[in-house]
């Protein structure tokens, strides 16, 4: 089959000028062997929390001809659901396309979980019923809205190794290089050149999802 | 009997080739291995996954959250729609067009009077237990109200005059007044059911008192009993719309454990801000009716008390059925007798 990602990824230059990056996440699911270490990296570097996972490796068609995994986090999209529907207005989006929030703001409401396309926005359990605390999701190793690389952002949010020059840990320790991070229109072309080279792929998951707009700009 | 059992024939004919139908389309990711699957790679496809499971992608993980299963559910991206533009245009409507009615029923009726004037004779209409059921059930609606469009509408009307902090720090306090507040709101929709249904149920009356225009609308008054054809529908809509709202509200409590699936949940609260907005509307004219726009009516919840003249325009039957069951008019001291005046 004739794979190529989806035209998302083709034309976030396109729409204006700017020289700042679009950064996105692709995880090529031909690659990814489910070493799971992608998660482990996360909660290490960013000190998640038990029982929170801002990165989770899902498996597809498990023990069926056509299993795949797909490491999955947040997609940090273009029009963001979890924005739209927050009733504090808690999200912004950075100059490289990067979805964060403040937990300041954040008032526990999970409005966003059920807005999120792929369950990124995760809660620490608190108090009575069903309560949830500040929520917590994959901040593409960006910290939050806090001063970059202060202890007070590395408390709430987790590192921010995107303010070092450095991409998110996740990908880039991944083994195989199934999981891309970097400017969405350069992981498209490694990802198309991969394809075209070894003659299939299963498409950049979720990519149609979170760019949708974008495809028409 | 043959004729029956070839019905029957044809019926499991019919069956069985609609299964081979279905496994004949099915994509072979869910065939077993020894069937000809194609090219494995493309079985693996989003897209084909999403044409053939039509929404999310669901998957194994082997975190203790199953929830984290669920690889992609676009119908995230309905969710954001229906809280970003028909939550909103809704509620708007329905809360925004039950204000202009008022006002504008308001300018051209005014307020309903007595038309024979206070009698200045009472009679009981409520007594302390439905009082209380009402004023518990109300002041917990006033709240849970607020607070809940807060939630809908305070980022777009709140937010700008009182800035991110000090909006976050109140919608937070909203949320657990909210949350907290559902549970004496369900006791009072419980018990004014209990105490009400009986002069509830629906009948002929009604629908002359509807046909009449309830008397909003000219000046006669279309005989009723305890509660009018507009009453029962507020009732109506209070116990089962409340009950609803109840319903869902737990549910959206307790995430993902009376409901288990991301579909139900987002449902629960669709249904939950619709049927919420709707009430409030709905509410709104009942609040006015009850106080400034009508006299006498507010005593009902007040005191307890209505003037005897209000009673008989409004609920004839129910005065009569009162007054012959000698259930009572209290008559204050130096009162003149009935028929005197």
């Amino acid at each position: 089959m004739h794979a190529v990602p989806d035209q998302g990824g083709v034309s976030g230059r396109k729409r204006g000028d700017t020289t700042m990056a679009r950064m996105k996440f692709l995880c090529d699911s031909d690659r990814c062997i489910e070493c799971n270490a992608c998660v482990t990296a996360c909660k290490n570097e960013n000190e998640v929390p038990w029982g929170i996972n801002r990165r989770r490796v899902v498996t597809i068609n498990d023990g069926k001809p056509g299993e795949r995994s797909i490491s999955m986090a947040c997609m940090h999209c273009t029009d963001a659901p979890c924005a739209a529907v927050c009733p504090t207005d808690c999200f912004f989006t950075t100059a490289d396309g990067v979805v964060l929030h403040s937990k300041d703001l954040c008032i526990g409401c999970g409005y966003c979980f059920y807005a999120c396309p792929f369950g990124a926005p995760q809660y620490p359990r608190l108090g009575n019923f069903g309560t949830r605390g500040k929520m917590d999701k994959c901040t593409y190793c960006a910290g939050g809205p806090e001063a970059d690389n202060t202890p007070a952002e590395y408390a709430k949010y987790g590192a921010n190794r995107l303010a070092e020059g450095k991409l998110p840990i996740c990908a880039e320790m991944c083994s195989t290089k199934a999981l891309l991070a970097g400017d969405g229109d350069i992981i498209a072309q490694i990802y198309a050149e991969r394809v075209t080279r070894r003659g299939y792929g299963s498409g950049a998951w979720g990519w149609r999802t979170a760019y949708k707009d974008m495809t028409t700009g | 009997m043959t004729h029956f059992l070839t019905r029957v024939r044809g019926a499991v004919a019919a069956a069985l080739f609609g299964l081979a139908l279905a496994a004949a389309t099915a994509p072979a990711t869910v065939e077993p291995a020894a069937a000809q699957a194609p090219a494995a790679p493309s079985a693996a496809n989003e897209q084909m996954l999403f044409n053939y499971l039509q929404g999310s992608v669901q998957g194994r993980v082997t975190i203790p959250d199953q929830r984290a299963a669920l690889l992609i559910q676009p119908q995230g991206r309905d969710f954001q729609h229906y809280h970003r533009t028909t939550l909103k245009w809704l509620g708007g409507i329905a809360i925004g067009g039950m204000l202009v009615v008022l006002i504008l029923f308001y300018m051209i009726r005014g307020k309903v009077r007595i038309e024979a004037g206070p009698s200045g004779r009472t009679i009981e209409r409520f007594n302390g237990v439905e009082r209380f059921a009402h004023w518990l059930t109300a002041s917990c609606f006033i709240v849970l109200g607020i607070t809940g469009l807060n939630i809908s509408f305070g980022r777009e009307l709140l937010l700008p005059l009182m800035g991110a902090e000090a909006f976050a720090a109140w919608s937070q306090w909203a949320k657990v007044a909210h949350n907290f507040l559902s549970f004496p709101f369900t006791l009072g929709v419980l018990l004014m059911l209990v105490l009400w249904i009986k002069d509830n149920i629906p009948n002929g009356d009604d629908v002359k008192w509807f046909a009449a225009g309830g008397g909003l609308i000219g000046h006669s008054h279309p005989p009723s009993r305890r509660f009018n054809g507009g009453q029962k529908v507020v009732f109506w809509a209070t116990v089962l719309g409340g009950g609803a709202i109840a319903a869902t509200g737990f549910i959206m409590m307790f995430p993902f454990q009376v409901v288990t699936t991301m579909e139900g949940m987002q449902l629960a609260t669709k249904l939950h801000g619709i049927i919420s907005l709707l009430m409030i509307a709905l509410i709104l004219a009942h609040i006015y009716i009850g106080s400034i726009g009508m006299e006498g009516a507010f005593a009902a919840m007040g005191s307890g008390k209505v003037d005897l003249n209000w009673a008989k325009e409004h609920h004839g039957l129910w005065v009569d059925e009162v007054m012959s069951g000698g259930r009572g008019a209290s008559v204050p001291a130096g009162a003149s007798k009935a028929g005197a005046d």
